[in-house]
């Protein structure tokens, strides 16, 4: 019974740090459909403001959820204005340009501090269940990803700033004619987008080992996510997540840690094959 | 008479460089001819991307799939049979074949560019993690230990062919890394004129347009799409035998990055570009390797950023560009009056008709 229990902590696990992951590519490909393909770097950013700060005294929790997204955030405007205006609406170009970018961001953060491996220990205690050990660390990152979900759901649907945003997704055209700045609009959700990012970063940092190169296990797995999920920002980002974390982690349990990775990869291509607009494009379409 | 003039100077150009092949082991030392044996091979992977993305626009961000896959290829077999005759052109057909089954599902399926990006870039990180999972002695196909992330080392080398014992030597390495390169290039060019060629550029142009004259996109695409991954193969071929050693890092995701930096900045939609943006981007990360300043990492970022802002042409284009520029410029002035105004309106004619 327990190995069910922790089998399904595992599931939840995944999930919601994919989701979190991913959340803020998708705010920037659902809005703007630019690939950011350096958004594996961004994340490692965050991992590292996150144990920078934590190890020069700063309580981890702020360091987590306030340094790393304000950081990052920070980055992510620097980047916008010097390099991402320029490829709005260029899909392909923007795609190289921020892998220009991501080997650019490695490059820096080797430079500065060197190819070695860095940590922050695991806040919250473990608990066990039966003979088996979990973290309370992997309950708070599942809260976190419903209540990321619940703030941007609640941002985008009820509020002028969400309804700005969506009408920009929708027709720049028009909203620009009505009076919005798509030019701001864009700059604001690239930001946003960052930061979210960033603050993933913050919240894997104590779970995963913090190398420069770290991204690149992840900007794979959360622009396979992003796509599978298609256009719907919020569902398709979720349902791909689930999809992936559950079948990446039961995978996992019944076969080899790396024959699960290769079993999701497998089922992303399917996914594509079957669904080209993604899981939203069939099934929740219009939604958020 | 234009015509005949860049006829004969292309001509002129291949002899050159078939001398230039023939001549560079009496000029360089050992060392360097090396490095260039490794720089032919990874610019034939290089014009395996530069025909599929410049002319049939198919950006694949999995070029090292096939480039991994003819080099284990290779590898396997040659350590079986002892002999590289047959397993050079396995090292051909294997990658061939993956991609007719991987792009009679990606074409047939419809599947395009942001989709295409995801599907090629998965299946060549699911190739690394097999690969690297194959650690241990239950992993061997016939004599070949795979060796997971240790790879394979003392591969055999090229031989004469059908004559195991006799391997190459350095030399005759590069006559046949630099004899394939200018094969490869001026089979490219000789298909690029040919009309099968022009279909691969038609439908890159419009698809729908090619199909409404006939032809069917995804078939052209898919026999592209197995004549780049079988490119790709050979030179993983080439690779492992500059090396004598394959790893699963030959599927890695930096190298499928490498790959669209050379042709960025070589050129998109010329074969020379990509050559000349693989041996110049290889002679740097050499050269920042040799030295503790700079990270190869970020410079090569910067010279991607640099080249998708200001210079999205890329080199070779842009070279052309001046070169013409130059030359028409004189006559131009000459001419002004009577030239000026019909040729522009055939230019503008033929922007429109492309």
């Amino acid at each position: 019974m327990a190995i069910y229990l922790i089998v399904a902590l595992d599931v939840l696990n995944g999930i919601s740090s994919l989701f979190l992951l991913c959340l803020g590519l998708a705010i920037i490909f659902g809005m703007m459909k630019i690939i950011n393909l350096a958004h594996g770097e961004f994340i490692m950013l965050g991992a590292y403001a996150t144990v920078i700060s934590a190890n020069a005294g700063v309580n981890i929790w702020i360091a987590m959820l306030i340094v790393a997204p304000l950081f990052v955030g920070l980055v992510g405007l620097v980047i916008e204005r010097c390099l991402i205006r320029f490829l709005y609406g260029r899909l392909v170009d923007s795609m190289l340009a921020t892998w220009g970018l991501s080997l650019l961001i490695i490059g820096i953060i080797t430079t500065i501090y060197g190819n070695t491996q860095q940590g922050v220990p695991t806040p919250l205690g473990g608990f066990s269940i039966g003979s088996y050990q979990s973290s309370y660390y992997t309950l708070f990152l599942a809260g976190m990803a419903i209540g990321m979900m619940v703030l941007v759901y609640g941002v985008m649907r009820y509020t002028r700033l969400g309804l700005i945003a969506r009408a920009t997704m929708q027709n720049p055209a028009m909203a620009a004619t009505l009076g919005v700045n798509p030019t701001r609009v864009y700059m604001s959700t690239f930001v946003v987008g960052a930061a979210v990012t960033g603050l993933a970063g913050g919240l894997v940092a104590p779970v995963s080992g913090i190398t420069p190169g770290m991204g690149g296990a992840y900007v794979a797995k959360a622009f396979m996510t992003v796509v599978g999920g298609g256009a719907a920002m919020l569902s398709g980002t979720m349902s791909a997540a689930s999809l992936f974390g559950a079948v990446n982690q039961v995978g996992a349990y019944f076969t080899t840690p790396v024959y699960g990775e290769v079993l999701v990869f497998t089922t992303a291509i399917v996914l594509i094959r079957l669904l080209p607009q993604g899981i939203s494009g069939r099934f929740f379409k219009g939604n958020l | 008479m234009a015509v005949r003039f860049s006829l004969v100077a292309q001509a002129v150009v291949v002899v050159l460089a078939i001398v230039a092949i023939a001549v560079i082991p009496s000029v360089l030392e050992l060392f360097a001819m090396m490095q260039l044996t490794l720089f032919a091979a990874m610019a034939v992977l290089a014009l395996s991307l530069a025909f599929i993305w410049g002319f049939g626009g198919i950006l694949s961000f999995g070029q090292t799939a096939f480039f991994g896959l003819g080099g284990y290829a290779y590898a396997i077999s040659a350590v079986n049979f002892q002999d590289s005759t047959p397993s050079i052109l396995l090292a051909i057909i294997i990658p061939a074949l993956f991609a007719a089954i991987l792009g009679y599902f990606i074409f047939f399926g419809r599947i395009s560019d942001v989709y295409l990006g995801v599907i090629t870039l998965t299946v060549t990180l699911i190739l690394f993690n097999c690969v690297n999972s194959t650690s241990g002695d239950e992993y061997r196909i016939g004599k070949a230990l795979l060796g997971g992330f240790n790879g394979m080392p003392a591969v055999p080398t090229f031989n004469v062919p059908f004559y195991p014992d006799q391997a190459l030597s350095p030399e005759q390495s590069w006559w046949v890394t630099g004899g394939v390169l200018l094969g490869v290039f001026l089979l490219l060019r000789l298909l690029l004129s040919l009309p099968a060629g022009r279909i691969v550029v038609a439908v890159r142009e419009n698809e729908v347009r090619a199909s409404l004259l006939g032809y069917d996109p995804r078939k052209v695409k898919l026999l592209a799409f197995i004549l780049s991954g079988a490119i790709a193969g050979l030179a993983g071929a080439l690779y492992v035998n500059w090396g004598a050693f394959v790893g699963p890092t030959i599927f890695s995701l930096s190298l499928s990055a490498e790959i669209i930096i050379w042709i960025t900045v070589g050129g998109l939609g010329t074969l020379l570009g990509p050559i000349v943006g693989c041996v110049l981007i290889e002679y740097i990360v050499a050269y920042i390797g040799s030295q503790q300043a700079l990270n190869s990492n970020l410079v090569l970022g910067a010279v991607l950023i640099v080249f998708v802002l200001l210079l999205p042409k890329g080199l070779v284009p842009t070279a052309r560009d001046l070169v013409m520029r130059l030359v028409h410029a004189p006559k131009a002035k000459k001419q002004l009056v009577d030239e000026q105004v019909p040729s522009s309106a055939a230019a503008s004619h033929m922007a429109g008709a492309e």
